[in-house]
């Protein structure tokens, strides 16, 4: 088994450590989660799946809390 | 998951599961409920049997996980609980999926969250709350070499200063609003288990020099695209400190929407229950931080109080009630010493955004009486959260209060909820 996974944030191939969550993986690949209502470029803030700012596409399904999931190898995970 | 239960337990932090663990050796048919991927709540977030010794209460996740396994009790991860379409009857939500669980008892254990305040900065990428910051590490977000300030206010400061810096992150502060005066005071020793806890960490911080300073506040973060300068103030003079991380959260705020929509009464930002923790909805008890943000061994005696009540077993469950007096005064002591100071309602600018799911600023909001007509008028608390995160806020930095709760409380996709219609008709006719 192996101890890395490999997802892609935004085009970008990252590798993380198994059992990463998909939110950490995007901070640490230095893409934003989502854009908001103006623009600006969001992270995680709560880390436990309440604020909703950690939302993405993961997998062509949108608004997904990224804080709550775990990377899966091959995920596609894009800012919204 | 099967259609009924004697007792469905919604949270499966320690509270959740002490109460479901016990429940089910009494023989109850008992189901918990999470949000999460894993049982484990927040403290024990990320945690492994394996591994979870070299974590602060490590030992404790070990016995009750272990427990809570061999009780039976059947385990629902990733679900939401939106709505009680019936008596009896909670109504769950997970990835567009709904399911309709019936239950005797209800155990809510839906813990809390940070409390966030707006200063100028606090959306930028890089602040987060302080236990999201820590929850976000313990699922691997990578702390070695990061220059890390820690602000806010309460307890959580101190164990989340100490699990970064074994994380290998650089805590360069950990500034706490609370006058220090209070918390000299405050004499958290005398208070048993809990306060030994808090003097531990402030002891191990010391050892490792992590600077901790009390009446002290954030006044704005700033950088491009990202958090790289923080300012603080004493409340006299203000000074910068360049990082890579802001973790900024003031004390902790209980999960209310879930007795909310029960109708369970709620008192001083608690839900009042008695002894037995029976809120004033019959069948509906509530244990850990929706009784009074107290922490782990609170959840854990109050989780176990409303499982054996729950079982009908109230010898046993009144047999521990006792021990919740000390835990409750704990609570009360922590609200006052950590009370916020009036200079942070004016942290935030015209055009800092109170709301960030619908960037609502907050020269927006000034003209409003209430928090309803914030809602109507501005779209503040109307996005994605629910005003999870500015309702906290603006009951302090207006006075408004927040007090409904209407389904689903959780936001579904909207395909759930023309399903969500169609079972309501089926309800209904």
């Amino acid at each position: 088994m192996s101890e890395v996974c490999r997802i892609t944030v935004n085009g970008k191939e990252v590798r993380v450590p198994l059992g990463t969550s998909v939110a950490a993986a995007m901070m640490m690949a230095g893409e934003p989660c989502r854009l908001s209502a103006s623009g600006e470029p969001r992270g995680p803030l709560c880390g436990m799946g309440i604020c909703m700012e950690c939302r993405a596409t993961v997998n062509g399904v949108a608004h997904q809390r990224t804080c709550q999931m775990t990377c899966a190898d091959d995920m596609e995970v894009v800012t919204e | 998951m099967n259609a009924g239960f004697d007792v469905v337990v919604v949270g499966a932090g320690p509270g959740g599961m002490a109460a479901a663990t016990v429940a089910a050796e009494a023989g109850c048919r008992v189901c918990v409920l999470d949000d999460n991927p894993a049982p484990g709540g927040q403290i024990w977030r990320g945690f492994r049997p394996e591994t979870a010794l070299k974590y602060p209460n490590g030992r404790e996740f070990i016995q009750w996980a272990e427990r809570f396994k061999r009780s039976g009790c059947a385990v629902e991860l990733g679900w939401q609980a939106i709505d009680r379409p019936a008596p009896g009857v909670l109504r769950l939500e997970r990835g567009g999926e709904l399911h309709d669980v019936g239950f005797k008892k209800l155990i809510l254990a839906t813990g809390a969250r940070e409390r966030f305040l707006q200063f100028p900065g606090w959306t930028l990428p890089g602040v987060m709350g302080a236990g999201g910051l820590q929850a976000l590490v313990k699922t691997g977000l990578d702390a070695r070499g990061k220059r890390v300030v820690l602000a806010g206010s309460g307890p959580l400061l101190l164990a989340v200063g100490a699990a970064l810096a074994s994380a290998g992150a650089r805590v360069l502060g950990i500034y706490e609003q609370a006058p220090l005066r209070r918390l000299v005071g405050f004499g958290f020793s005398l208070l048993g288990q809990p306060g030994k806890m808090i003097e531990g960490l402030r002891y191990r911080l010391k050892t490792r020099r992590v600077p901790y300073r009390a009446g002290c506040w954030v006044v704005k973060a700033e950088g491009r695209g990202r958090v790289e300068r923080v300012t603080l103030t004493d409340g006299r003079t203000e000074w910068s400190v360049d990082c890579d991380w802001l973790g900024c959260g003031f004390h902790l705020v209980p999960n209310l929407e879930l007795p909310r929509l029960l109708g369970c009464r709620i008192d001083e930002g608690y839900v009042a229950v008695d002894r037995l923790l029976q809120s004033s909805v019959a069948g509906v008890a509530c244990a850990g931080e929706l009784t009074g943000i107290g922490g782990l061994e609170k959840a854990l005696v109050e989780g176990q109080i409303a499982g054996w009540a729950a079982a009908g077993r109230e010898a046993e469950a009144s047999r521990l009630a006792p021990q919740r007096g000390r835990m409750q005064r704990f609570v009360e002591r922590l609200d006052q010493v950590f009370a916020l100071r009036p200079e942070l309602r004016t942290l935030a600018k015209a055009d800092t955004l109170v709301c960030r799911c619908e960037d609502v600023a907050h020269s927006a909001l000034v003209g409003c009486k209430s928090w309803r007509e914030a809602k109507l008028h501005t779209r503040c608390g109307m996005g994605a959260c629910q005003g999870r995160v500015c309702g906290a806020a603006t009951e302090f930095l207006f006075g408004w209060e927040n007090t409904g709760a209407r389904p689903p409380i959780f936001p579904a996709a909207v395909s759930t909820m023309a399903a969500e219609a169609e079972m309501q008709s089926r309800v209904g006719g």
